[in-house]
């Protein structure tokens, strides 16, 4: 019975694993946490539901806008409050219903609900309307000419097939509930959801009406995501041939990677600065010349050679190179200076040095602790006495913006592009709604007052002349000492064609074999 | 031997609430989910809002008292990550876990007990040295670098096992089976051993160990004196009395090769309660890490009572005492 049943489940295993050259294998260290497309806003769920979801808009993998399931959009000339949208004709979901302007409305809605992790980039949103079929009007309060970076990651919904499921709002964590769209989709995209089993596999399949069928590549026919937490177990699995590309390469592995037969190693900076934060408000770092010292004693470049083997992009400003506010001059760092930093310390009078706690995630950026040890060591040099506290980032994430933190590291993404997307949570003096990433003590009402002038200033010179001053005070403050922007490795087989998208978000419409 | 398992079940609840209340003591200190919760954009008002709403700015004793009322009507609550009812996902991922603790506990006993024999009754052999030896690493690795060490040659060098994952499995009711398919076999391999081997070091040592303690025995020499072949003395006579021991303490092991599955899961990304525990912690998904622990704590319980009932079953002597005393 028990042979009998073994040949039948093998005869089903051969039957069901088809060896399309199109399957594509996919790896990273961490699942999507839930489908349902609004719930959560973080990078690995939102990297799955692209392939399944479309947004209005969407940025390629080279970073830049591009069309999705809108084929154009601008602020209207007599209302700079009104961004109008038109909408793709022809555009069905995976269950056969057509895409029309009820569905956008519905979704940008459900995206500003109780329970949506989303709501936050829409609070400019003052109304959706539907114009007709394939027009929608977003009214926002005050012109916000920016709105458009905030769509990328705005998934759309059927609402049809969300009212049949009653999936009209993200699951409420906090009310305990749990529903239909977190293990199952009916989006607009190139794939389809097969199967789904959390933490162990996902499979997809293309969708033969995605409407994006004649403009991209769209050669992969079915897509395996397995997440492999450890690292050395997702290399294994790329070397071992039993993936075809994996996210989140380690550093110490990409030569093995590179000098194995059949596979590659594709690299891109990453929208992500890592940095340390330090109390302005009490304590020695209160003194400018001791943030000054501290900033000078970091020796970038050797941490990106020993800590980061050259996987990483030294910088002197807490702003990933593909933010707009961006400049040369803002990203040069300072020269390592011993001497120099000494001279200040002792101006500041702590030519004796102190002692002070360094707080630092260990599961949260690449090599995290690492940096953090080689800090130590460096600021040991001029006489700063640095203890490190070092944990996971549940516990580490609380530390660092609850203020209780002297000295700590942080690491920013940039979802929007833009500089206001920084100031508002790191520079902004910390308020209710604001400035919830500041817990320096820094405070300045001109510059909360600029930062909030940037959302509705429509005049895009003037804008970027006050980002431009807004920089020129944080770098003055010095409550940041940047250190790099994180730079990404994917590793996959040879035979691939794909950049590496600067979100770390891999589309896989885009992958062509060669 | 009624009252034995009764005066056990007491002392089980008992334990159960400790270990409750162990766990909550502990949660206080991996973190605050809040922050996964709602996003790195979250004002610091929504943050308030949201743990007045979980309840996670009362104390810690009023907690704890809503999870064991709520868990004694069954009620996990839902996982923050996934937001899917706890027990529902705990029950999921069982299976997982559960044939991977049962083949490597299998491996373990069949192998530890034979090796365990051999090197006890030829012990001067040079095999015998070599498997002990050998078994000095099963004790002296951590787990996670044995498993690496094994995806390393077999996965990758070797090519002939996964190095991850559970392989196709087939669907039995709610229970998922990755013992009827090929590549579910060959999935379980590597975790087994990685898992089995410090257990196998164990029992082997132990059945040795009890194996010469009992071959040196006046009724073994008697048994000899009677002119008894050396594969009777051996096996009939000297292995039942050094397999009591033996038993209690694999018994034992059973729970924590389930509780040490945890590193085993991770390395082999194999789809457990262990991977569910690892990545609740990352997330501070407490009503998935109390379940867990609940579930561990309950398992031991469970283990310990029922090698103390084969105990009586075993040995004569136990079970005659109890009914005198009860007399």
């Amino acid at each position: 019975m028990i042979k009998k049943l073994l040949t039948m489940a093998s005869a089903v295993v051969m039957i069901t694993t088809p060896t399309f050259s199109e399957t594509i294998r996919w790896a990273r260290a961490g699942d999507s946490i839930t489908l349902d497309p609004h719930a959560q806003n973080e990078g690995p769920t939102h990297a799955l539901a692209h392939q399944m979801y479309d947004p209005l808009l969407q940025r390629d993998m080279a970073g830049a806008i591009i069309p999705a399931l809108a084929t154009s959009w601008k602020a209207l000339d007599n209302n700079p409050n009104v961004w109008r949208f038109k909408l793709r004709q022809g555009v069905k979901f995976h269950d056969g219903a057509d895409f029309t302007s009820e569905d956008v409305v519905f979704s940008l809605n459900r995206a500003m609900a109780d329970g949506s992790e989303m709501k936050e980039l829409l609070s400019s949103i003052k109304d959706i309307r539907a114009v007709d079929t394939h027009t929608v009007d977003l009214e926002t309060h005050g012109a916000n000419p920016l709105l458009v970076n905030n769509l990328t990651n705005m998934f759309i919904m059927d609402k049809g097939w969300s009212e049949a499921n009653n999936v009209l709002t993200p699951h409420d964590v906090a009310k305990g509930e749990t529903n239909f769209a977190t293990m199952n989709t009916n989006g607009t995209g190139a794939f389809i959801l097969v199967s789904r089993s959390v933490d162990e596999k996902t499979v997809l399949k293309s969708n033969p009406n995605y409407w994006g069928n004649n403009l991209y590549p769209t050669e992969v026919s079915k897509i395996i995501y397995t997440p492999i937490q450890s690292a050395a177990t997702r290399v294994a699995a790329l070397l071992s041939g039993q993936v075809d590309i994996i996210q989140d390469v380690p550093v110490q592995d990409l030569d093995r990677v590179r000098e194995t037969n059949g596979l590659k190693v594709a690299t891109a900076a990453q929208n992500r600065v890592i940095f340390f934060g330090l109390d302005t408000a009490e304590g020695p770092t209160s003194n400018l010349k001791v943030r000054q010292a501290m900033n000078i004693a970091i020796n970038r470049e050797a941490i990106k050679k020993v800590v980061m083997r050259g996987q990483s992009d030294p910088t002197g400003v807490i702003m990933p190179p593909f933010v707009n506010g961006w400049t040369e001059k803002l990203n040069a760092y300072p020269k390592y200076d011993l001497e120099e930093a000494k001279k200040l310390m002792s101006e500041a009078g702590y030519e004796d040095g102190f002692s002070i706690t360094l707080n630092c995630p260990n599961d949260r950026y690449i090599n995290d602790e690492a940096i953090c040890q080689s800090a130590v060591g460096m600021m040991g040099q001029i006489g700063i006495d640095v203890t490190l506290d070092a944990k996971p980032k549940a516990q580490h994430f609380p530390i660092a913006k609850g203020g209780e933190a002297d000295f700590y590291m942080l690491g920013w993404g940039v979802p929007t592009f833009d500089s206001h997307y920084i100031f508002n949570y790191l520079v902004h003096t910390q308020t209710d709604k604001r400035g919830s990433w500041n817990p320096t003590g820094f405070s300045n009402s001109a510059v909360d007052a600029m930062i909030v002038s940037l959302e509705s200033e429509t005049d895009l010179g003037a804008r970027d002349g006050t980002i431009a001053k807004i920089w020129g005070t944080v770098q003055d403050a010095q409550m940041y000492l940047p250190i790099h922007n994180q730079v990404l490795n994917w590793g996959m087989s040879k035979n691939i064609k794909f950049d590496v998208q600067p979100e770390d978000k891999p589309h896989f419409q885009f992958l062509s074999f060669e | 031997m009624l009252s034995i398992i009764l005066k056990r079940l007491t002392q089980s609840v008992v334990v159960l609430f400790l270990v409750a209340l162990i766990s909550f003591l502990i949660f206080r200190y991996v973190g605050n989910p809040v922050d996964n919760l709602l996003g790195q954009e979250a004002t610091v008002q929504q943050r308030a809002a949201l743990e007045e709403a979980l309840g996670l700015n009362q104390p810690i004793y009023e907690q704890y008292f809503d999870f064991v009322w709520s868990a004694l009507h069954f009620d996990f609550g839902n996982s923050y990550r996934g937001a899917l009812p706890v027990a529902e996902l705990i029950s999921s991922r069982l299976p997982a876990t559960l044939e991977l603790a049962f083949m490597s506990a299998l491996f373990a006993i069949i192998i530890g007990i034979i090796t365990g024999v051999y090197t006890a009754i030829r012990r001067n052999s040079f095999l015998s040295k070599f498997i002990l030896s050998i078994s000095l690493i099963g004790v002296s690795l951590p787990t996670f670098l044995i498993g690496v060490l094994l995806i390393w040659l077999f996965a990758v060098e070797l090519k002939w096992l996964p190095s991850f994952g559970r392989g196709e499995t087939i669907q039995l009711g709610w229970w998922s089976t990755g013992l009827l398919t090929l590549s579910g076999l060959k999935s379980l391999i590597l975790p087994s051993i990685t898992l089995g081997l410090y257990q196998l070091t164990l029992i082997m040592r132990l059945t040795r160990s009890e194996m010469l303690e009992v071959l040196d025995q006046d009724y073994v020499r008697f048994v000899r004196a009677l002119g008894l072949s050396n594969k009777q003395v051996h096996f009939r006579h000297a292995l039942p009395n050094t397999l009591i021991p033996v038993i209690t303490i694999a018994g034992l092991q059973l729970g924590s090769i389930v509780a040490f599955a945890i590193v085993t899961e991770t390395v082999f990304q194999w789809p457990g309660v262990g991977l569910l525990f690892i990545n609740s912690v990352y997330f501070v998904d407490i009503p998935v890490m109390s379940a867990y622990l609940l579930l561990v704590g309950g398992l031991f319980v469970i283990i310990n009572l029922i090698v103390d009932l084969l105990y009586l079953i075993i040995d004569p002597r136990i079970r005659d005492n109890q009914l005198i005393g009860k007399a």
